[in-house]
């Protein structure tokens, strides 16, 4: 106790924290820089909506996990660790589950499976297995939403070009003129299918390479 | 840390997770099984070309279905919530013992006669639900879903294209003989009133939809037919 209070006191948001929270958006972004969770990318992302409501589902269960897995980590026997932390990602998610289901049907039935296949997202449990093991209950929240929101604004990011591209929507509405489409604009039907998903993410690990030397592997 | 600790430690952990996990659901069920009352009540509409939405299925399913029976395998009327019966509990019953919901509904001064089906696909349960005109012969609307039939495959039996073909087919030969409608593999013959085109990669599906078909319209027969002499 008394070490802490000679220490200068670490703010919430002091530049360490806060760089938990931008670094896994931009420069060890989960997906395009460690290439993790692509399978969740390639389904849901036809449509916004459907996106928007996966992406908070997992900054809630990967926020929760982290902090229940750092308040537990001194206690959590390392031989059974991995079941541990299965067993509480596990349980978040079917309260996610039960909680869209109860709130918002549709989307629940749109998301199907995928909600259940957050559980085996290995980003979550790389972060656990990472970071909150070893750290405190604070930090280990921040990294939690912070990788979290890195997954999500990527998957909302190819949502908006395929819904775009693809319908002519975005969050369902009419973005499109309906002139253009007088005149002979088609949506492109392509855009919907799940290879495009990939083909997307591609194109914005490119971009992101390209505005970020530091990431070109050169071996 | 001894395998004393390990074993205490997962034990408790086991018995929070399966308290927290149970009061959730008991909690939330009254929430979740009111939505999949609509989403019934969406489908069921849906087959008289109704579109509901949501909030106004409820308002829709009222004004439109007037009469729910349940009917028993000789086509009498016989006790029952029409909108409670399980499929799934009586599809394991002989025959004679089971509860036949049948939904009526009123459209514009024309009466539609809606089924409940429910049968088996290649991964799990695949139900539906179909309305007929009238004659109690042509099929007006059908819709379909599915528990878990795979994505782009058989699961696309829940997607409109499927679904419409069954628009104008007979379920009753000329003779009146009962044929029902079968998913055929490849093309149906555009001049048969008792097939519709399957689908490509989904055949184990698509026959799971005749045998629903089959199996679960034929017990409505003596009701039809009782309907028709009247």
């Amino acid at each position: 106790m008394s070490e802490q209070n000679t220490a200068p006191k670490e703010t919430l948001f002091s530049p360490k924290n806060r760089k938990l929270l931008s670094e896994p958006i931009g420069k060890s972004n989960p997906i395009t820089v460690q290439v993790l969770g692509i399978c969740s990318v390639l389904a849901v992302t036809v449509q916004l909506r459907a996106s928007l409501v996966l992406a908070i589902a997992v900054v809630a269960v990967m926020g929760l996990a982290n902090v229940i897995i750092s308040l537990l980590r001194h206690g959590i026997p390392p031989r059974i660790r991995i079941i541990v932390q299965l067993t509480v990602i596990a349980s978040l998610v079917i309260l996610v589950d039960q909680v869209l289901k109860a709130f918002v049907y549709d989307v629940s039935r749109q998301l199907s499976v995928f909600v259940g296949l957050i559980i085996t997202n290995c980003i979550i449990m790389g972060r656990l297995e990472a970071y909150a093991l070893q750290n405190k209950v604070w930090p280990s929240f921040l990294d939690g939403i912070g990788n979290a929101a890195g997954y999500g604004s990527i998957l909302l990011l190819v949502a908006a070009i395929r819904e775009f591209l693809g319908s002519g929507t975005l969050m369902g509405y009419q973005m499109i003129p309906n002139f253009l489409y007088d005149i002979g604009y088609v949506d492109n039907g392509f855009m919907i299918l799940p290879p495009m998903a990939l083909i997307t993410v591609g194109v914005i690990i490119w971009v992101h390479r390209h505005r970020d030397r530091g990431l070109v592997d050169i071996s | 840390m001894s395998n004393r600790y390990v074993f205490i430690y997962a034990s408790v952990m086991v018995v929070v997770v399966a308290l927290v996990l149970s009061s959730a659901a008991t909690l939330l069920r009254p929430l979740q099984e009111r939505n999949m009352r609509i989403e019934k009540m969406q489908n069921i509409l849906s087959t008289i070309g109704i579109p509901a939405p949501r909030a106004e299925a409820i308002e829709l399913f009222e004004q439109y279905i007037v009469d729910a029976k349940v009917l028993n395998h000789l086509g009498e009327e016989i006790e029952g919530d029409a909108f409670e019966v399980d499929l799934r509990d009586e599809n394991r019953k002989p025959v004679e013992e089971r509860q036949l919901p049948l939904f009526i509904a009123d459209v514009e001064n024309e009466l539609y006669y809606i089924i409940p089906v429910r049968g088996n696909g290649l991964w799990g349960a695949i139900w539906g639900y179909l309305s007929f005109k009238g004659d109690l012969n042509t099929i007006a609307g059908a819709n379909f879903d599915h528990a878990s039939e795979t994505p782009g495959l058989g699961a696309e039996i829940a997607d409109p294209p499927f679904q419409q073909q069954f628009m104008g087919k007979r379920i009753f030969d000329d003779d009146g003989d009962f044929r029902s409608v079968r998913v055929v593999r490849g093309t149906a013959p555009a001049d048969d009133p008792h097939a519709v085109d399957g689908i490509s990669g989904g055949t184990i599906t698509s026959n799971g939809v005749t045998a629903m078909l089959r199996d679960g319209l034929r017990v409505y027969k003596p009701y039809f037919e009782k309907q028709k002499t009247l």
